[in-house]
């Protein structure tokens, strides 16, 4: 009986408009994403249904769920890297996703993602010198950088591998040649470099050992206060989120089935999967 | 007994018959080159003839200190047409390899990395003309054009850029489905920034082995229909024409064929070791292990 209330209730909040939810960080939202929704051809169903959230400026926000359950899709359809099939996402007071081409480019600066694999992430042909002045070059010029100030090239480059704590000489070397904890800081440093509003960690510390996870995530949220950045963080691993996120979203099917307060995760009016995620972790 | 099980089954390491492999290949490969270069010298810096002033005074004449090969039917000198002939073979396979890549290479990146309709269309172009044999081309469009060396050129870059178009295609499929080809869309990349930027540089290894191991069948395939008349005219020298020139006298000269064939195969097998060790070199397998 209090079950069937719970998920009425959950159902409810999930269906409520964005930015209508409590405790949304500081001030106005810097990201809001409205009735996302991305259908694969030849799929029985969406891989994301209807997604809704706002995203404060400053905030990490996290989304759980399990592997297949639609994340990743929701994170390559903010990236524009695939287009939603409906849905609206403001970034910054601006919808981009009708924008394509000439018309996104002075947006995409807004908006960065790090990837769960670094290995992949980083073109093994490219020395990390030429990879982290990739964004820079086409979308960092129009930008006013305040704290990654481009005076040249070498500059900038030691100033972003500085940032994420690793040592210079690395600028000339080739993606092999690191290890793999060493490979996620480029790519954060690659993503944090041209300072955008919004960078979407999609589980970033998904394929690094325990040791280089807690110091990333520790770097991550030592970056993100000094550069104001907000961060949507996706992960299936509840304990990391946990300890990153502010609001925590728990995600099924494609769909947002629960979402709270970091400090309400144990509470008891819980949707029943985000119980069935806490008793396996 | 396990021990010993095991160390029965160990495999030799490769690398040592690899390096003695390299070795050997490197000697070859120098002394030829070696040999080109004193021959070169000797004759257009002491004899200088001309390859194609024919002298019927001095015809097919044996070895002497003014001619080191002898003459041919005509009494031009063998060793100056066979070095000039050398040119020749090896510039128009160049050429022809050279268009076959400019043709293939651009097009297997359009492909693989458009995918779709794009890349279906391409490909069924590209299986159109991977269905000829390249020797039938060849005469086909000597028969329509007229024999020459321009001709046969032509027919070898119509059958050879599709093998390109595929390599090229096939590892921009692979390579453009991965994240950094997305980050670099999402940094606001140009689709040709992205090809010539982050994916050209992963062909490259690939089409280089392949161009140096296809070098050798085109020195062939140049020189065997020159030898049949589709390919270079004379009174150019050319291995393959000179070939068919000695014929009449292989009787009363047998070495007037030797010089050219051994030539010939001689520079194909350069030709192939020097596929071998950019193979070796490129190889993805060996580069993986530490």
């Amino acid at each position: 009986m209090s079950r069937q209330i719970a998920e009425r209730r959950d159902a409810r909040s999930a269906a409520q408009l964005p930015g209508a939810h409590a405790s949304i960080g500081n001030s106005s939202p810097v990201l809001i994403v409205d009735g996302l929704t991305r259908t694969y051809a030849g799929a029985a169903r969406p891989a994301v249904q209807d997604v809704g959230f706002a995203l404060g400026r400053g905030e990490c926000l996290g989304l759980v769920g399990e592997s297949g359950c639609g994340k990743s899709t929701l994170a390559r359809c903010l990236l524009k890297i695939e287009e939603a099939d409906a849905g609206s996402i403001v970034l910054g007071g601006q919808d981009i996703a009708p924008l394509r081409g000439r018309k996104l480019r002075p947006h995409r600066r807004k908006i960065q993602i790090v990837f769960q694999n670094p290995a992949a992430a980083l073109n093994p042909k490219l020395r990390i010198r030429d990879s982290l002045l990739d964004p820079y070059l086409r979308l960092g010029r129009e930008a006013k950088l305040s704290r990654f100030a481009f005076a040249s090239r070498e500059a900038y480059v030691r100033q972003l591998l500085e940032a994420v704590e690793l040592p210079a000489e690395i600028a000339g070397r080739y993606p092999h040649e690191l290890s793999g904890g060493q490979r996620q800081r480029v790519t954060i440093a690659r993503a944090i470099g041209i300072e955008p509003d919004v960078v979407v960690l999609d589980e970033p510390t998904a394929s690094l050992d325990v040791i280089s996870q807690g110091a990333v995530l520790d770097l991550l949220t030592e970056l993100r206060a000094s550069l104001g950045l907000s961060y949507l963080f996706i992960s299936h691993d509840l304990a990391a989120v946990h300890r990153m996120s502010q609001r925590i979203m728990v995600m099924r099917s494609g769909q947002i089935v629960d979402r709270f307060g970091a400090d309400e995760l144990f509470a008891d009016e819980r949707h029943p999967y985000t119980r069935e995620l806490i008793s396996i972790f | 007994m396990k021990t010993m099980f095991l160390r029965t089954r160990r495999i030799r390491p490769e690398s040592k018959s690899g390096t003695r492999k390299s070795r050997l290949q490197a000697i070859v490969a120098a002394l030829f080159v070696l040999l080109v270069a004193s021959a070169s010298v000797y004759a257009f810096g002491v004899l200088k003839h001309d390859p194609t002033l024919t002298d019927l005074r001095a015809r097919l004449l044996g070895a002497s200190a003014l001619h080191p090969f002898g003459t041919d039917h005509l009494g031009r000198d063998v060793l100056t047409r066979l070095l000039l002939g050398g040119g020749q073979t090896l510039g128009y396979s160049l050429l022809a390899l050279g268009a076959a890549l400019i043709i293939g290479i651009p097009f297997g990146l359009i492909a693989g990395y458009k995918r779709g309709r794009i890349d279906r269309l391409f490909m069924r172009v590209a299986d159109g003309f991977l269905a000829f044999p390249d020797t039938i081309v060849a005469i086909v469009l000597s028969g329509l054009l007229g024999a020459g060396i321009g001709n046969l050129v032509l027919a070898i870059v119509i059958v050879k850029w599709v093998s390109y178009a595929r390599l090229v295609r096939s590892t921009v499929l692979s390579e453009s489905q991965k994240d950094y080809v997305a980050v670099a869309r999402t940094n606001g990349l140009s689709d040709a920034r992205i090809m010539s930027r982050h994916l050209l540089p992963h062909i490259a290894g690939n089409v280089l082995v392949l161009a140096s191991l296809d070098l050798g069948k085109i020195i062939l395939l140049i020189s065997s229909l020159s030898y049949i008349g589709l390919g270079a005219q004379p009174p150019t020298p050319e291995w393959g024409a000179m070939l068919n020139d000695s014929r009449p006298y292989f009787q009363s000269r047998p070495e007037l064929m030797v010089y050219p064939g051994l030539a010939i195969v001689s520079t194909v097998l350069l030709a192939n070791m020097l596929g071998d060790v950019l193979r070796d070199r490129f190889d993805v397998k060996k580069e993986a292990q530490p």
